[in-house]
């Protein structure tokens, strides 16, 4: 018997959007200059928003931050593409998805204030709580498409991780499962390349994350994680392919945090300063302004405007979650379960 | 003798055992190159190696076996899970492998390990980073646990952990990694699991903490004569050392930080009252968080256990 090739792979990688700012027109997505408009805005609002988040943490006006700096386009290009009967069950590392859906601002920046009050999505908003324990939100998503599939909804269920989720028990037994159910599922990793001071390489001997996809019996792929067209062209198809009865995509968004992992974290312990130079040089924003500019869309007097007016926002939104009253002791019982059990009904009564 | 707070006390006793024993290995999440997020290991991959102290992906469950296998092949692993509330992912290892191996096996193998994990709240974090769910693991035949309470008592536990021949969950008390500082010997020294200490002494009334509580006890007793008892290992708790302080206070509170239901207290009251009703002059009280999940930062302070809390206990039952 011969040794036989019985399969073979291969990974795509899509980039839309160089460096200099020039889009491949045959790649372009369908997108108005409005929604590029309101793309770039929510990036600058991402940005702003995490500069702002990462100052109150040092004066001691919230808790520990996670900071998104870098993964702006990563977390607006795909949460653009979604719909509003779609469900995200995220990680925790992921405001630019929440601004982008319209998650209100106050709500998050109280959360990382330490009240879990602010846990609470609008209702119309389905988005699961951050969720902390990393990886284990991913097969709650593969159930929510089993229930979408049961209830013959229109919806799409996205799951959002980083790079070290997919070391992880969960994510291997929720891509195994989608791609086993055929599910509505689109799996969004934003591989920023540091799972706190563990590099990729550490993580994984695969070349790319997007490949896991094929041991799964579907389709991975890598994007350019820092381009905004690039993010949302993969999210579009795959959220269109999984409505439309074509089953689950992963979706690599090879992109970089620029900041510490946390504001209690030191990255300067671990990570080189010219890997962190050489993607400062790579910034998403800056990126999509080029593209603009070469339009005639954007002038540094345009960012400024566009800086303050995201500004605004967070600065009533900081204005609104300092005013919300702190939760009272006894609300350290609410919504642990439906009705109290009676010792702790006891209990609260005690306080 | 130098003044060391905990952290420096628990990195000296792993340094001091990787010296000593070629077996002894870490592993775990950021416990190379960044010394742990807590920097308990700093130091460790630059004096012994990266065969010594591995950097390894994100997978408790993965970390937990690996150790497992490494423990039945001859080393001493000692795997760090970040944050307690992540030992949930390995709990199936730990439970259904770490603490049977050498019953399943009839000996043939064993599973001298020491996970370490930091634990208990008061320190602002995220969810799920400041759980204290010993009671859980005392739950399982085969596994010891064991609550250091300051700098001295890490290190002389731990090196009594190193050595011993079964797993140990060694859990850090996260709060006090900074908090207090105590004289800890440079060399050797070791404290034996299975004991307890008594903190304080005291005549009319008994009270039993482990971890981050005892200092929080320590503080609250302040004006009474309460003999104070630091359980140190939870499983097997000093029975003896409980009924002893028991028999003459006549009275006895419990104070730990978990959730009530089922907490670590329910079995020391229930020994107590099997072992020794009949010295009580008055109830056994437990003072601890209520039944709730460990919230975050707003209502952390109404969720531990306070001094106000132990003094009405202690006022309760000193009128008996
Ligand atoms: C199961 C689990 N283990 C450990 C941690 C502690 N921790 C928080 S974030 C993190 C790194 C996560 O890396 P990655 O998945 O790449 O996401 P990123 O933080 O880079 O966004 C670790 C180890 C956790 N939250 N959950």
């Amino acid at each position: 018997m011969p040794l036989e090739s019985i399969g073979k792979f291969e990974t795509k990688r899509l980039g839309v959007l160089n460096e200099r700012g020039e889009a491949d027109p045959d790649l372009m997505p369908q997108l108005s200059e409005e929604e590029i408009r309101r793309m770039y805005e929510f990036m600058l609002l991402a940005r702003v928003f995490d500069e702002r988040a990462v100052a109150l943490q040092r004066e001691g006006r919230i808790g520990t931050y996670p900071p998104i700096l870098g993964q702006e386009a990563a977390q607006v290009g795909s949460a653009f593409a979604l719909s509003p009967g779609d469900w995200v069950f995220p990680s925790f590392r992921e405001m630019g998805a929440h601004l982008t859906l319209g998650f209100p601002i106050a709500q998050l920046l109280q959360y990382w204030g330490g009240d879990e009050r602010a846990q609470k999505a609008p209702d119309g908003l389905n988005i699961f709580p951050f969720c902390v324990a990393v990886a284990s939100q991913i097969p709650h998503a593969v159930g929510a498409a089993l229930a979408v599939r049961y209830r013959r909804d229109p919806a799409v269920v996205v799951t959002y991780f980083g790079d070290g989720a997919t070391s992880k028990g969960d994510f291997h037994e929720g891509m195994n499962m989608a791609g086993v159910f055929n599910l509505p599922m689109v799996f969004i990793c934003q591989n920023n390349q540091w799972a706190i001071s563990v590099p990729l390489r550490t993580q994984t001997a695969t070349t790319s994350l997007a490949q896991k996809a094929v041991a799964y019996g579907f389709e991975g792929v890598q994007v350019d994680g820092n381009d905004v067209f690039a993010v949302y062209r993969a999210t579009r198809e795959a959220v269109e392919k999984a409505r439309g009865g074509g089953g689950p995509t992963f979706i690599e968004c090879l992109t970089y945090r620029m900041a510490d992992h946390t504001t209690a974290d030191d990255a300067g312990r671990y990570r080189p300063p010219e890997e962190v130079a050489l993607w400062r040089e790579r910034d998403p924003i800056t990126r999509l302004e080029r593209f603009l500019e070469a339009r005639g869309a954007w002038t540094p007097q345009r960012r400024v405007e566009a800086t303050e007016k995201a500004a605004r926002i967070i600065d009533d939104a900081i204005r609104e979650m300092e005013n919300v009253l702190s939760p009272a002791p006894a609300e350290l019982f609410d919504g642990v379960l439906a009705a109290l059990t009676p010792r702790q009904a006891e209990q609260k009564k005690g306080l | 003798m130098a003044q060391l707070k905990m952290v420096q006390a628990i990195n000296q006793a792993l340094a001091y055992e990787m010296e000593r024993d070629d077996r002894v290995v870490l592993l775990g999440e950021d416990v190379g190159r960044d010394g742990g997020v807590f920097r308990v290991t700093e130091g460790l991959l630059e004096r012994f190696g990266s065969e010594r102290v591995l950097d390894t992906p994100l997978c408790e469950s993965g970390i937990m076996g690996a150790a497992i296998g490494m423990a039945a092949y001859g080393l001493c692993p000692v795997p760090e899970i970040q944050f307690m509330g992540f030992t949930y992912s390995a709990f199936e290892q730990l439970f259904a492998h770490a603490a049977r191996i050498r019953s399943r096996s009839r000996g043939r193998f064993t599973c001298p390990l020491v996970v370490r994990t930091p634990y208990g709240g008061g320190i602002k974090a995220p969810e799920l980073h400041e759980e204290s769910t010993e009671a859980l693991f005392c739950q399982v035949p085969g596994l010891k646990v064991v609550v250091p309470s300051g700098p001295y008592m890490a290190k002389g536990l731990l090196l009594s952990a190193l050595r011993d021949p079964d797993p140990v969950l060694f859990l850090e008390p996260t709060r006090l990694y900074r908090l207090i500082r105590e004289e800890v010997p440079e060399g050797e020294y070791v404290v034996e699991l299975g004991k307890a200490r008594v903190a304080r002494a005291g005549g009319a009334v008994t009270v039993v903490a482990w971890g981050s509580m005892l200092e929080r006890v320590l503080k609250a007793v302040d004006g009474y004569d309460a003999e104070v008892l630091d359980l140190l290992t939870l499983s097997p708790f000093d029975i003896g050392a409980v009924l002893a302080s028991v028999r003459k206070t006549g009275r006895l509170v419990i104070v730990h930080e978990a959730a009530k239901s089922c907490g670590f207290g329910a079995e020391i009251a229930a020994t107590v009252a099997e072992e020794a009703i009949l010295h009580l002059r008055g109830p056994i009280l437990r003072v601890t968080a209520p039944d709730v999940p460990v919230p975050l930062a707003k209502l952390i302070d109404h969720y531990l256990p306070g001094p106000k809390q132990i003094r009405a206990a202690l006022d309760q039952v000193l009128q008996y």
